[in-house]
C-alpha cells in the first residue's frame, strides 16, 4: 500500500509540473496584457516598452515561462497590474472560497450517498420517484440558475417575511464586522448559507444519481447472494455487502469532480458577491492581468491533483485488488 | 490520475463520466464493452432476429419519459424556428411598449427596451440548440477519434493521449473557457467561435469514455479474429469495434449536447459567450436577474425554457442508455 | 422413517415479464431424508436453479411462487426476509455456482467465513478466525493460517470455490444447496471440489441437494436424482434405477449422449435434436414431445403424469417417469431412441 501511494504522490508531482505548462501556454495566448495600454493613446511608447521589458514580453515563450516558474516555486507570484502583491491577495480569497467549497461538498457527499441508498433500496416506489424526479430536475438547472432562484425567490421573500435580513445574498460578511470570531459566527453564517446551498444542491444531484445507479448494480450482484445465504441480516447484508462495494465507484466521482465544484464556486461567488478566488479570477482575466490569472490556475491545479491523489488512495484503501497493481 | 478501473471491476460498475461545466454536474452511466444482442426471451435463449437498431429503437420508445424528452426537444426546436420566420416581431424589433407583462401581443412580455420577450426567448433556445448540436458533433467527433486509437492501440500511445486529457481537464473546464471565452469577445467572431472551444475542451469527457470501452472490446475474440483474417487495423477499428460501442457513445453524444447549452449559457450569463444584439438564454437570464421579483416575466421564461430544454435532452440521454443497456427489467433464471 | 431434512410440495415459480409469464417451474415434488444426497439434473432453463433459489427465498421481488417448502418442521414459503435469515446458513446453506463472484472482492476469505460463522454462534473474533483456519484446512486449502488473510483476488477459482463450501459447512446445517458447484471449473479442479464437498457432507452430516447438468457428478456422489425437463420433474428414482433402468426418452437420450470410456471411439455421440421449449406460456401436452422420437397423438395433447415403473431393486425404489410410454421404455424395447437418423427431426 505505501509503495503504491508513494508512485501516485510522484506521478501527482509530474503531472503538477506539466500542468504548469500547460497553464502557462493558455495564459500567454490569451492576449496581450498590455493591450489596454495600447489603446490607450494618452500612454507614451517609452512606457510601453518599459513595462514589456519589466514583463518580458519580447522574451521566448520557454523564458517567459522559466521566469515565472522559477519564481513561483518560491512562493512568489508576482504582482497584479495595479502592484498588488499575488500571494497575499490570493491566499485571502481562498480562504473565503475554501470556506464555501468545504462545507458544501462534505454536505453534499452525505445527502448524496443517503438519497442513494434510500432511491435504490425502494427502487421504483415513492421514495425513489420523488429522488430522482428532483435530482434530475437539479442536474438540470445550471448552477447560475439555482443560485438567483435561491436568491430572488428564497432570501428576498422570506426576509421580507420575517422582518430581518435572514439570508444575505451579497458578499461574504457583513462590511463592518469586528468582534471575537464567535461573535462574528451568525454573521458569517448568515451569509454563508445560500451559497453553499446552491453549491451543494448542484454537486448532490449528480452524485445522488450516481450513488443510486452503482447500488442497484451492487444489489444484483453475486456476492450479495452469498451474503443473504449466508443468514446474515438484511441490515448488514445492506451495509457491509451492498453500500461498502457500492461505494468504491462513488469515491472517485467525487473526487474528479471536484474541478467541477471549484468551477461552480466561480459562479456562486459571482452571484452573491463573495470575493472569493473565482471572483478575483475573473476580474484578472476581464484586465487581461497574466499574473492573476496564472496564480488562480495554479492554485485550482494544485487543489484539483491533489484531490485526485487523494481519490487514488481512497480507492486503493477501499479495494484491496489494485493496491498491488 | 485517477481513474476508475472499471473494465476490471467485478462488482459490475458502470463507466461514468462525470463532467463538470459550470459547477452543474452531469453524469453518463454506460455499460462498457456493450454489445447489442439478440432479443433474448427470459431464459436466455434467442429469438428470432429482429435488426439490432429497430430493438433498440423499440425500447427507446417503450419508455414514456424519454418519448415525453424527445417530443419537446424537437418541439422547441421547431417553435424556435417558426417562431423566428413567422412571428410579427424579430427578437431585434424595438417596440414601444416597455417593460409591458405578459399580454396578448407580447406573450412574454417587452424588456425594457422594448424587445419582445417571447422572439427573444426563441430566439435564445434556437442559438442554444444550434450550439450545442455543433459542439456535440465535433466533440464526439474527435473525442471517439482519440479514444479509440487511445484503447486500441494502448502502451504509450494510450499513456501519451490519456495523459494529455488528463492534463487538460486539471484545471476547471469554465476556468479555462473562460480565458478562451474573453479572447473570443474581443474579436467577435460569432456562435461558431464559441462553439468551437467548448467543443475543443468536451471531446475529452467522450475520449475517456470511449478508449474505457475499446480497452475492454480490444480484448474479444472477434477482434482476435478479424486480426487472423487479415483485416487491417483501420478495419477492425471501423467496422467491427465501433458499431459494438455506439451505444454509450451515443448517449454521451446526447448528454454533451446539454452539457454545452449548460457552459454556454454559463458564459453567457458572465457576458463572455454570446453577445448582443445576438440573443441566449443565459445572456437573458444575465439580463432579467435584477427584475425578478419586478418584471418576472424577464426572469422567469429565459430561466423556465433554459431548464426545460435542459432536461428534455436529459431524458431522451436516459431513455437512449436504458434503450442500449436495459437494466429495468432484468429476470434471473 | 425418520423426517425429511427437506420437503417440497407442490412448487410452481413463474416470472411476469414484459413478454409474458415465465413459468419457471411448474409442480415440483421432492423430500430429501436426514445425510442423503439427491441430485437435480437438467439442462439450462429447466428450472433446477430456480428451485434450489426458491427454497432459499433469493428469488427477485417479482418471483411468484406457490406451492409448499418445509424445512425443521417449519413452512419457509411466505417468511419474511429476517425470518429466512435465521434459517439460511445455519439449517441450510447454498453455494452457488460462479465462484469468482460469489465472494465479496473487499474482504478477506477469513472474514467471510468468520461473519458467516458469527451470524448464527455467539463466539468471539479470536474464536471465529481460529474456526475458519480449521475449516479451510478441512476443505483442503493449503497454508490455511496464512491463507485465511488472504483476499479472494489472491485465490484461484477451485480455490475460491472450497472457500465457499467451507463458508457453507461452518455453521452444521442440516442441507446444503449446491448449484452447479463444478460447472464453472477445470476438470482436475472439480475433482477437488468435489471432494471438500464430500468432507463438508461427512463433517456436518448434512443432506445434500446437488443441482448439475454433470451426469458423471452425479454417478458420483448421488443417491437419487430427479430429471427436469421444461419446469417439471420427468423421471425420479434411485441412482441405478434412472442410470441402468431410463423409462424416460429424454433421460434415455441425456444417458445416450455421454461420452463412454468403453465405447471403441467410432460411434457418434448422439443428440437429442432441437432444443428445450421457451417457458413462456403454458405448455400443451407433452413438453419433450416436439424432440422425442416415440412421439404420438396422445403426447401432444396430455401431459403425462408420473407413474410409477420398475426399479432395479425390485424391493421398495420409488422410480416414476412422466411418458406414456415409460413401461416400454423401461423394458428396453426402443432399443437405441436417438441415432444419427434422428437428425431429421424437426426442432420445434
Amino acid at each position: 500500500m505505501l509503495a503504491y501511494v508513494i508512485r501516485r504522490l510522484l506521478v501527482s508531482i509530474v503531472v503538477l509540473f506539466f500542468a504548469t505548462v500547460f497553464v502557462f501556454l493558455l495564459v500567454a495566448s490569451s492576449g496581450n496584457p498590455l493591450a489596454l495600454l495600447k489603446a490607450n493613446p494618452h500612454i507614451p511608447q517609452s512606457t510601453i516598452i518599459a513595462r514589456e521589458n519589466l514583463l518580458h514580453l519580447n522574451d521566448p515563450l520557454w523564458q517567459r515561462y522559466w521566469i515565472w516558474f522559477s519564481h513561483a516555486i518560491r512562493g512568489d507570484l508576482g504582482t497584479t497590474i495595479s502592484g498588488q502583491n499575488v500571494w497575499s491577495e490570493a491566499s485571502s480569497h481562498l480562504l473565503v472560497t475554501l470556506r464555501m467549497v468545504i462545507f458544501a461538498t462534505l454536505i453534499a457527499i452525505v445527502l448524496a450517498i443517503t438519497a442513494g441508498v434510500v432511491a435504490a433500496v425502494r427502487q421504483n416506489r415513492l421514495a425513489d420517484h420523488t429522488i430522482t424526479v428532483t435530482n434530475f430536475l437539479l442536474l438540470a438547472t445550471p448552477v447560475f440558475v439555482i443560485g438567483l432562484a435561491l436568491k430572488e425567490f428564497v432570501a428576498i421573500p422570506i426576509n421580507q417575511h420575517v422582518g430581518t435580513t435572514l439570508f444575505y445574498t451579497d458578499g461574504e460578511q457583513s462590511p463592518t464586522l469586528s468582534g471575537s470570531f464567535i461573535s462574528r459566527l451568525p454573521d458569517y453564517a448568515e451569509h454563508t448559507i445560500l451559497p453553499v446551498l446552491t453549491l451543494i444542491l448542484v454537486s448532490y444531484s449528480a452524485w445522488a444519481i450516481y450513488q443510486r445507479s452503482s447500488m442497484i448494480e451492487t444489489l444484483d450482484a453475486d456476492h450479495v447472494r452469498l451474503a443473504r445465504a449466508k443468514g446474515l441480516s438484511p441490515r448488514r447484508v445492506l451495509i457491509r455487502h451492498v453500500l461498502r462495494n457500492a461505494l468504491i465507484p462513488v469515491t472517485t466521482v467525487v473526487a474528479l469532480d471536484f474541478a467541477a465544484v471549484l468551477g461552480g464556486a466561480i459562479i456562486t461567488e459571482i452571484v452573491f458577491g463573495w470575493q472569493g478566488l473565482g471572483q478575483w479570477y475573473l476580474s484578472g482575466v476581464t484586465d487581461l492581468d497574466t499574473n492573476v490569472m496564472l496564480a488562480y490556475l495554479l492554485i485550482t491545479a494544485t487543489f484539483v491533483i491533489l484531490f485526485n491523489l487523494l481519490a487514488d488512495i481512497l480507492y486503493a484503501f477501499l479495494d484491496p485488488r489494485i493496491r498491488y497493481g | 490520475m485517477a481513474e476508475p478501473i472499471a473494465e476490471e471491476n467485478f462488482i459490475a460498475t458502470p463507466t461514468s463520466i462525470a463532467t463538470e461545466e459550470a459547477g452543474s454536474h452531469m453524469l453518463a452511466t454506460a455499460a462498457p464493452g456493450l454489445e447489442l444482442a439478440q432479443p433474448l426471451d427470459a431464459h436466455g435463449l434467442a429469438g428470432e432476429g429482429k435488426s439490432q437498431l429497430r430493438i433498440v429503437i423499440g425500447r427507446f420508445f417503450d419508455q414514456r419519459l424519454a418519448i415525453v424528452g424527445l417530443c419537446v426537444f424537437i418541439g422547441l426546436g421547431v417553435a424556435a424556428v417558426l417562431v423566428g420566420h413567422f412571428w410579427q416581431y424579430s427578437y431585434t424589433d424595438i417596440t414601444n411598449d416597455l417593460n409591458v407583462p405578459p399580454s396578448w401581443g407580447h406573450p412574454f412580455g417587452t424588456n425594457a427596451i422594448g424587445n419582445d420577450m417571447f422572439a427573444q426567448v426563441m430566439r435564445g433556445v434556437e442559438k442554444d440548440i444550434q450550439i450545442a448540436l455543433t459542439v456535440a458533433a465535433m466533440a464526439t467527433l474527435i473525442g471517439v477519434t482519440v479514444g479509440a486509437i487511445a484503447g486500441f492501440y494502448r502502451g504509450w500511445v494510450d499513456s501519451l493521449l490519456m495523459r494529455f486529457v488528463d492534463l487538460v481537464l486539471v484545471v476547471p473546464i469554465l476556468a479555462v473557457l473562460i480565458v478562451l471565452a474573453n479572447k473570443l469577445a474581443k474579436e467577435s467572431s460569432g456562435w461558431l467561435g464559441l462553439a468551437i472551444i467548448i467543443g475543443a475542451l468536451s471531446w475529452t469527457y467522450v475520449a475517456r469514455l470511449v478508449r474505457a470501452d475499446f480497452l475492454v472490446l480490444r480484448e474479444r475474440d472477434f477482434v482476435e479474429a478479424a486480426k487472423a483474417l487479415g483485416a487491417t487495423n483501420r478495419r477492425i477499428i471501423v467496422k467491427h469495434m465501433l458499431p459494438n460501442a455506439i451505444g454509450p457513445i451515443i448517449v454521451n453524444a446526447t448528454l454533451t449536447v446539454a452539457l454545452s447549452i449548460v457552459l454556454e449559457s454559463t458564459l453567457s450569463y458572465l457576458g463572455l459567450g454570446v453577445q448582443p444584439p445576438d440573443v441566449s438564454l443565459g445572456l437573458l437570464v444575465a439580463q432579467g436577474q435584477d427584475s425578478a421579483t419586478t418584471e418576472w416575466w424577464l426572469f422567469v421564461f429565459p430561466v423556465a425554457f433554459l431548464v426545460v430544454l435542459i432536461l428534455s435532452i436529459f431524458l431522451i440521454g436516459d431513455g437512449l442508455r436504458e434503450a442500449f443497456d436495459p437494466k429495468k427489467s432484468r429476470v434471473r433464471a | 422413517m425418520p423426517d425429511p431434512a427437506l420437503q417440497v410440495e407442490g412448487l410452481e415459480v413463474e416470472f411476469p415479464t414484459k413478454a409474458g409469464t415465465v413459468h419457471a417451474v411448474r409442480g415440483m415434488d421432492f423430500s430429501i431424508a436426514p445425510g442423503e444426497v439427491l441430485g437435480i439434473v437438467g439442462e439450462s432453463g429447466s428450472g433446477k436453479s430456480v428451485t434450489a433459489l426458491a427454497t432459499m427465498g433469493l428469488l427477485p421481488k417479482s418471483a411468484i411462487v406457490r406451492g409448499s417448502i418445509r424445512f425443521d418442521g417449519r413452512e419457509l414459503l411466505g417468511l419474511k426476509e429476517k425470518q429466512l435469515a435465521g434459517v439460511r446458513g445455519t439449517g441450510i446453506a447454498m453455494i452457488f455456482q460462479d465462484p469468482m463472484t460469489s465472494l465479496n472482492p473487499v474482504y478477506t476469505i477469513g472474514w467471510q467465513i468468520a461473519e458467516a460463522i458469527r451470524a448464527h454462534q455467539d463466539i468471539g473474533k479470536e474464536a471465529a478466525q481460529a474456526r475458519a483456519i480449521e475449516l479451510l484446512a478441512k476443505v483442503g486449502i493449503p497454508n490455511p493460517a496464512e491463507r485465511v488473510d488472504n483476499y479472494p483476488h489472491e485465490f484461484s477459482g477451485g480455490m475460491r470455490q472450497r472457500a465457499v463450501i467451507a463458508i457453507g459447512m461452518a455453521n452444521d446445517p442440516d442441507v446444503i444447496l449446491a448449484d452447479e458447484p463444478t460447472t464453472a471449473l477445470d476438470v482436475t479442479v472439480q475433482a477437488q471440489v468435489l471432494e471438500s464437498l464430500k468432507t463438508a457432507l461427512s463433517e456436518t452430516g448434512a443432506a445434500l441437494l446437488l443441482i448439475t447438468h454433470d451426469l458423471g457428478v452425479i454417478a458420483g456422489l448421488a443417491d437419487r436424482v430427479i430429471v427436469m425437463y421444461a419446469g417439471r420433474p420427468v423421471e425420479v428414482g434411485t441412482v441405478d434405477d434412472v442410470f441402468y433402468k431410463p423409462s424416460m426418452p429424454y433421460t434415455l437420450g441425456l444417458l445416450g449422449s455421454l461420452p463412454r470410456l468403453d465405447s471403441d471411439g467410432t460411434e457418434r455421440l448422439r443428440q437429442i435434436p432441437g432444443s428445450p421449449p421457451s417457458m413462456l406460456g403454458a405448455p400443451t401436452g407433452c413438453p419433450f414431445a416436439p424432440r422425442c422420437p416415440l412421439r404420438a397423438d396422445i403426447c401432444t395433447t396430455t401431459e403425462p403424469p408420473l407413474v410409477v415403473v420398475p426399479s432395479v431393486d425390485s424391493v421398495g425404489g420409488d422410480h416414476r417417469a412422466a411418458c406414456h410410454f415409460a413401461a416400454s421404455v423401461a423394458a428396453g424395447e426402443h432399443g437405441a431412441l436417438f441415432s444419427d437418423a434422428d437428425a431429421g427431426v424437426a426442432a420445434p
